[in-house]
């Protein structure tokens, strides 16, 4: 290991590795990626289910085989990693401290930071769910591990509390392992998982998913005996007299995944109150010259395949930078999310520095039928398409084109709206 | 004539199709809105298939388990034999990601492989 690199990479799962696969293939060859686990891959590692890759290999794959399948990558172009190793901090100047048990602590300069930290769940405490504290409560990516690598069951009778992915993953797996799943409450009226995982992980095993419904309470001292749920009005708050008590051993949690940014903030990355991810510009640069973000650690993206190609990008704009070739930004456009569109990445673009088309993700913050994504140039309505679904569990995209944007030389800001007919 | 309701699974809108079952004939199919709905509908009702993910015990490896997956979809109603079969199987570290596992699990006709790999423990 050096003292210096080109580029240091933070997070050794899907975005980390793209990433460098990636930088490598434009031409960077300093760099080191810093993975704290011990071994690369990341949350892919637990993810044993199908359904990784339609997009990038036209093949079904589990998520071990979608991360194999980089792993490799990486390995055949001997790109440089640690196993293991945390990083404690990212400073301005792009210094990175890290540390593990063979080399202590210590500290790399790097040209350019690529932040893949990826993301992590919502625990209790960030639920408000009242009630005793007893064992037995587990976030549903907790019990993937438990369950998937350590070959460990946490419990017979359980209660799935989120209607996310990872939760109706985690009831059919436990499903499979002998356990009884209850049923799946969801506060929200609408269930934040992809239909598919709906009907062969609920529907399958005759789980039932109770929508506009919550945990009211938790019982148990030592260990989780019972927990109440309570059906929710349009306010979200409990109806009176809706409580019922099913007993369990187990209440997993899956409501939702928040980016993993403390280093971020470290550096004195400017993140959204949006998406909780880093603000960057068309290149997935933050507003600290040279450091880069991608993956889950931006925002949290519903396929892994959108992740290996966003991160593809950072690692191709951060060998670029590295080699000095950028040229100077020219103009910046502010990108807008309204009426129905809940954010944007990116936030900003130059479009001296787009190729010949960027893709603009974004997510809704409800169900929409048969409505229609707008995008405003100024006051100009210039891409009206029709959706039969937009849904907040699925990431949508538009696409903007250079020559669209070269036509507009006086533009300001770009809008993106849900418009019903 | 019986009546099964399906959520179809083709894309985010999640039509809700029935189909009316004259035996073990499709005497109608409705509600769906797309031909992926009605394809996804029959085959459901004629011959659902899933691929089952799971993980197999390990002897003498880095790790406890590895992570396995029946090669191609077996049929729906066979997914509790093919849970038992992996669940009493072992395998001897090292094992290699694509290995099979069983062959012709609960008489399928398809094997189980492992979906990672597993190094030998060297104390």
């Amino acid at each position: 290991m050096n003292s210096s690199y080109d580029i240091v990479i933070i997070g050794g799962g899907p975005a980390g590795l793209a990433a460098a696969v990636s930088a490598y293939d434009s031409g960077a060859r300093s760099m080191i990626v810093l993975e704290r686990d011990e071994q690369l891959g990341g949350i892919l590692n637990q993810c044993i289910h199908n359904g990784f890759g339609l997009h990038t290999f036209k093949e079904e794959l589990t998520g071990p085989e979608y991360a194999d399948r980089f792993i490799r990558q990486a390995l055949e172009r001997g790109i440089e990693y640690k196993l293991n190793t945390m990083v404690m901090d990212v400073a301005a100047d792009r210094t990175v401290t890290a540390m593990n048990r063979e080399d202590g602590v210590f500290q790399i300069k790097a040209k350019a930071v690529i932040l893949a930290m990826g993301c992590r769940e919502k625990p209790r405490g960030a639920l408000n769910i009242p009630g005793y504290r007893p064992a037995g409560i587990f976030s549903a990516g907790t019990a993937q591990r438990l369950v998937n690598i350590e070959g460990y069951m946490p419990g017979k009778e359980v209660v799935v509390l989120g209607s996310g992915d990872i939760g109706l993953i985690m009831a059919r797996r436990m499903t499979l392992e002998g356990a009884k799943v209850k049923l799946v409450a969801e506060l929200m009226p609408y269930s934040g998982g992809l239909k598919r995982n709906i009907v062969q992980c609920l529907d399958d095993f005759g789980i039932p998913l109770m929508l506009s419904h919550t945990v009211v309470d938790i019982e148990g001292k030592e260990h989780i005996t019972a927990v109440t749920i309570a059906e929710v009005g349009a306010d979200l708050k409990p109806i009176k007299g809706t409580e019922q008590r099913v007993e369990c051993d187990v209440l997993l949690l899956s409501c939702g995944l928040i980016p993993e940014n403390e280093l971020s903030t470290a550096a004195g990355v400017e993140l959204s109150p949006v998406t909780k991810g880093p603000v960057v510009n068309e290149s997935l640069e933050t507003g600290v010259p040279g450091v880069f973000a991608c993956g889950n650690v931006l925002h949290v993206h519903d396929l892994v395949d959108y992740v290996s190609e966003e991160a593809a990008r950072a690692g191709a704009v951060a060998a670029e930078y590295i080699s000095g070739s950028s040229e100077p930004g020219g103009r910046e456009i502010t990108l807008k999310a309204e009426s129905g569109v809940r954010y944007t990445v990116p936030m900003t673009v130059r479009p001296d520095r787009i190729d010949d088309k960027l893709t603009v993700r974004f997510r809704v913050g409800d169900v929409y039928k048969s409505a229609y994504v707008s995008v405003y140039f100024d006051d100009e309505r210039v891409q009206h398409k029709k959706k039969r679904v937009i849904s907040p569990g699925e990431m949508e995209q538009i696409i903007l084109t250079k020559e669209q944007l070269d036509s507009h030389p006086d533009l300001q800001t770009i809008t993106l709206k849900i418009e019903q007919p | 004539m019986t009546k099964r309701e399906l959520t179809c699974i083709g894309c985010p809108m999640g039509c809700l199709v029935t189909v009316e079952l004259d035996g073990d004939t499709i005497a109608s199919v409705s509600g769906y809105t797309c031909p992926k709905g009605k394809a996804y509908a029959e085959n459901e009702v004629k011959d659902p298939k899933r691929t089952v993910t799971s993980t197999v015990r390990v002897v003498g490896g880095k790790r406890e388990r590895v992570s396995c997956k029946t090669a191609s979809d077996i049929p729906k109603d066979k997914i509790q034999d093919v849970m038992r079969e992996i669940n009493s199987a072992v395998a001897q570290a090292p094992v290699g990601i694509g290995e099979t596992l069983i062959s012709n699990v609960a008489g399928t006709g398809v094997d189980i492989v492992a979906t990672s790999s597993v190094g030998k423990y060297h104390g």
